[in-house]
């Protein structure tokens, strides 16, 4: 014992035993506990996600590329896909700017009510999409609130392109403020206040300075409300009326599809909201990859 | 241009962070804030910046009342402790910021633009680096690109928000300098903030020390450190030992002291609080004049030795540092029983029993240890 002390400095020590692990040995688990983890964790994934991702692409393409090219070009499909797009585009810039707005006021000022407002903001992620679209039909249908008003003025809001937009406004608006939020308020108010002291004037100060610090957060909390705003379901639902080729969109079109025993058509459409999904997570993965640093969410999550 | 701060109050949450500010800073100044965190130091720049507003008071700018302008209306130049540079533009492109904001009719051509800027590069001291992005820069050079950002649009003052507090001692002492020469230099009024006094003291042409929200006291670095006005600038710009005295007439008493010192300032007689330096104490032979004490700790510590004392009459308990050449000190060890003599103190109206004045409040945020209350 003596004699390993003494050479400890030149030596590597003599172990008494092996060293059960090279490197974390103290937070490593021994290795079949790790393939055991890592197996089941890989099992719940293929299980719950990949396999039903495949499985609509194979049951899409079941009956071969001409049925589902067909499906996809039926005209009541193409009226679907027309009006997701018109729904997004008209929603996801309207979200775009509530939450840099929201984000701005609630990250920059300080004011009575800004809890109540952050609150608020996340009332959509906590009330059901169906609750969401009933209001909408109490407030604006023929027997809700402001009901006769609209009739009166030959105004159709329910059951049309408007009560969709609305629903899908109402339930896609967090994800755009949520994301700059706690970005904006980890940026503070230093770079805003440099600005305007050099002379810009509060435009300036926002499209010069406030904007290019924020961009990749904004474009990841755009992707993010586009991909829901295009797969919104329940509170859609509740609101559209499920006129065909007018207030159907994809998510709605598809079930009628399979309600039909439609399967092929069905899944060849919701194909599409896959490949949406997919592109999405692709377009996530790049930017968490490029822009982590600029981004609150990867941190986050 | 010079600054006229009158009378300025401003409250947080009904805590007043600034009560009754005036100040007077002359053309071409260099001004230290010097002040612990929560003086009201950065909230009074930040005022006169216009990047907070004061309840009442007014801030004039060469005569020129500036209260109600909004910051970029009152051309100052503002350094952040952070730099707060845009991180997403060139070196160039964030000295040149304030020139291309600008509008048209005032704007200088692009070209004129980036010949200024190329010019403060080189003021800074950073000419070369143009192109680099901020990310790519040290602690100082951010700041100095900082600097160079806020000189381009030809502040009428430069404001400082402690300006080297993110950085690492070494490029800190090297910025001050440069700092100052610069001033020399440009000329500019500049007021800057800083919890540090060195670094005050070391750069600034005036000291203004706050507490509380209120001026405690302006001077050159002389006044504030050789006739500390009150006992909170006499304990924030040093170490220091506190005694109970008593005045009468002129003369003022320790307890256990052979003889009576003599004090020069007026006080009513009664009891004082004595303020002096562990450095302005020296130890001496019994039966010299000075007060009993006892050492109970000798501490070498490179060229200076520090020790503690007990006052034998109260046990008050004193900190002392000495040269470790001074040619009179007797052989002290721990145990020993001497004599201390004061070269220089200052003295203030006690602070336990009375209840009048700003003044009698000394802030007790040091160790116990270096206290002379027993």
């Amino acid at each position: 014992m003596n004699q390993a002390t003494d050479h400890s400095l030149l030596d590597p020590p003599q172990l008494p035993f092996e060293p059960l692990l090279q490197r974390n040995a103290v937070v490593t688990e021994q290795p079949w506990v790790r393939w055991l983890l890592t197996a089941a964790a890989l099992a719940f994934l293929g299980f719950f996600l990949l396999l039903p991702l495949v499985g609509v692409f194979t049951e899409a393409l079941r009956h071969g590329l001409g049925v589902y090219w067909q499906a996809l070009t039926d005209s009541d499909a193409l009226d679907a896909v027309r009006l997701t797009l018109l729904v997004a585009a008209i929603a996801v810039p309207l979200n775009l700017v509530f939450g840099v707005a929201a984000a701005w006021a609630i990250a920059k000022f300080e004011f009575r009510g800004k809890t109540l407002l952050t609150t608020l903001i996340d009332l959509p992620f906590s009330v059901s999409p169906v609750v969401a679209g009933l209001i909408y039909v109490l407030l604006f249908g023929a027997q809700g609130w402001f009901g006769p008003w609209l009739i009166a003025h030959d105004l159709q809001i329910i059951f049309a392109v408007p009560g969709i937009v609305l629903a899908t406004v109402f339930v896609t608006f967090p994800f755009i403020a949520r994301e700059l939020i706690p970005l904006m308020q980890e940026q503070g108010n230093d770079d805003e206040m440099a600005a305007l002291s050099l002379g810009a004037n509060g435009w300036q100060s926002f499209r010069y300075v406030t904007l290019p610090n924020i961009k990749w957060g904004l474009l990841y909390g755009v992707l993010l409300c586009n991909a829901r705003a295009m797969g919104e379901f329940g509170a859609v639902s509740v609101v559209s009326g499920h006129i065909r080729g007018e207030t159907n969109t994809m998510p709605l079109h598809v079930e009628i599809l399979y309600n039909e025993y439609n399967f092929a058509a069905a899944f060849a459409v919701a194909s599409l909201l896959a490949g949406l999904a997919l592109v999405t997570l692709v377009l996530k993965s790049i930017l968490e990859a490029r822009h982590g640093g600029e981004l609150s969410t990867s941190r986050r999550h | 241009m010079d600054i006229q701060i009158r009378n300025i109050h401003k409250q947080f949450a009904g805590f007043p962070a600034l009560d009754d500010v005036s100040l007077a800073v002359g053309s071409g100044e260099l001004i230290a804030l010097l002040g612990p965190s929560g003086s009201g130091k950065t909230t009074l720049l930040r005022i006169i910046a216009g990047l907070e507003f004061p309840d009442r008071g007014q801030i004039l700018f060469g005569g020129e009342d500036m209260s109600r302008r909004a910051v970029r209306e009152r051309n100052i130049g503002f350094v952040f402790q952070h730099y707060a540079l845009f991180k997403h533009m060139t070196v160039l492109d964030n000295i040149a910021f304030g020139l291309t904001v600008r509008r048209k009719a005032l704007r200088p051509a692009p070209a004129a633009i980036r010949a200024k800027a190329l010019e403060l590069l080189e003021l800074v001291q950073l000419g070369g680096l143009e192109q680099r992005y901020p990310h790519q820069l040290s602690g100082g050079q951010k700041q100095r690109v900082a600097l160079a950002r806020a000189l381009a649009i030809d502040p009428r003052v430069l404001l400082l928000d402690e300006p080297f507090g993110a950085l690492d001692a070494k490029v800190r002492k090297d910025l001050r300098r440069w700092l100052r020469e610069l001033h020399q230099q440009t000329g500019y009024t500049t007021v800057f903030v800083t919890h540090d006094q060195e670094e005050a003291l070391e750069l600034a042409d005036r000291v203004v020390i706050m507490n509380r929200g209120r001026i405690e006291q302006v001077g050159t670095v002389d006044d504030v450190y050789e006739t500390p006005r009150t006992p909170f600038v006499f304990d924030f710009l040093g170490d220091s030992n506190v005694l109970d005295a008593e005045v009468r007439g002129r003369e003022l008493r320790l307890p256990g002291a052979g003889e009576a010192l003599v004090t020069d300032s007026i006080h009513p007689a009664g009891p004082v609080d004595l303020y002096v330096r562990p450095g302005d104490l020296r130890l001496a032979e019994p039966g010299r004049a000075g007060i009993d004490v006892r050492v109970t700790e000798v501490q070498r510590t490179g060229p200076i030795v520090r020790a503690s004392a007990d006052l034998i009459a109260n046990g008050s308990v004193v900190s002392i540092e000495l040269p470790h050449l001074h040619h009179d000190a007797p052989a002290f060890r721990v145990g020993a029983q001497l004599r201390l003599r004061l070269m220089q103190f200052s003295v203030y109206p006690a602070a336990r029993g009375s209840q009048t004045g700003p003044t009698q409040t000394p802030v007790r945020e040091r160790e116990p240890g270096q206290r002379g209350r027993g």
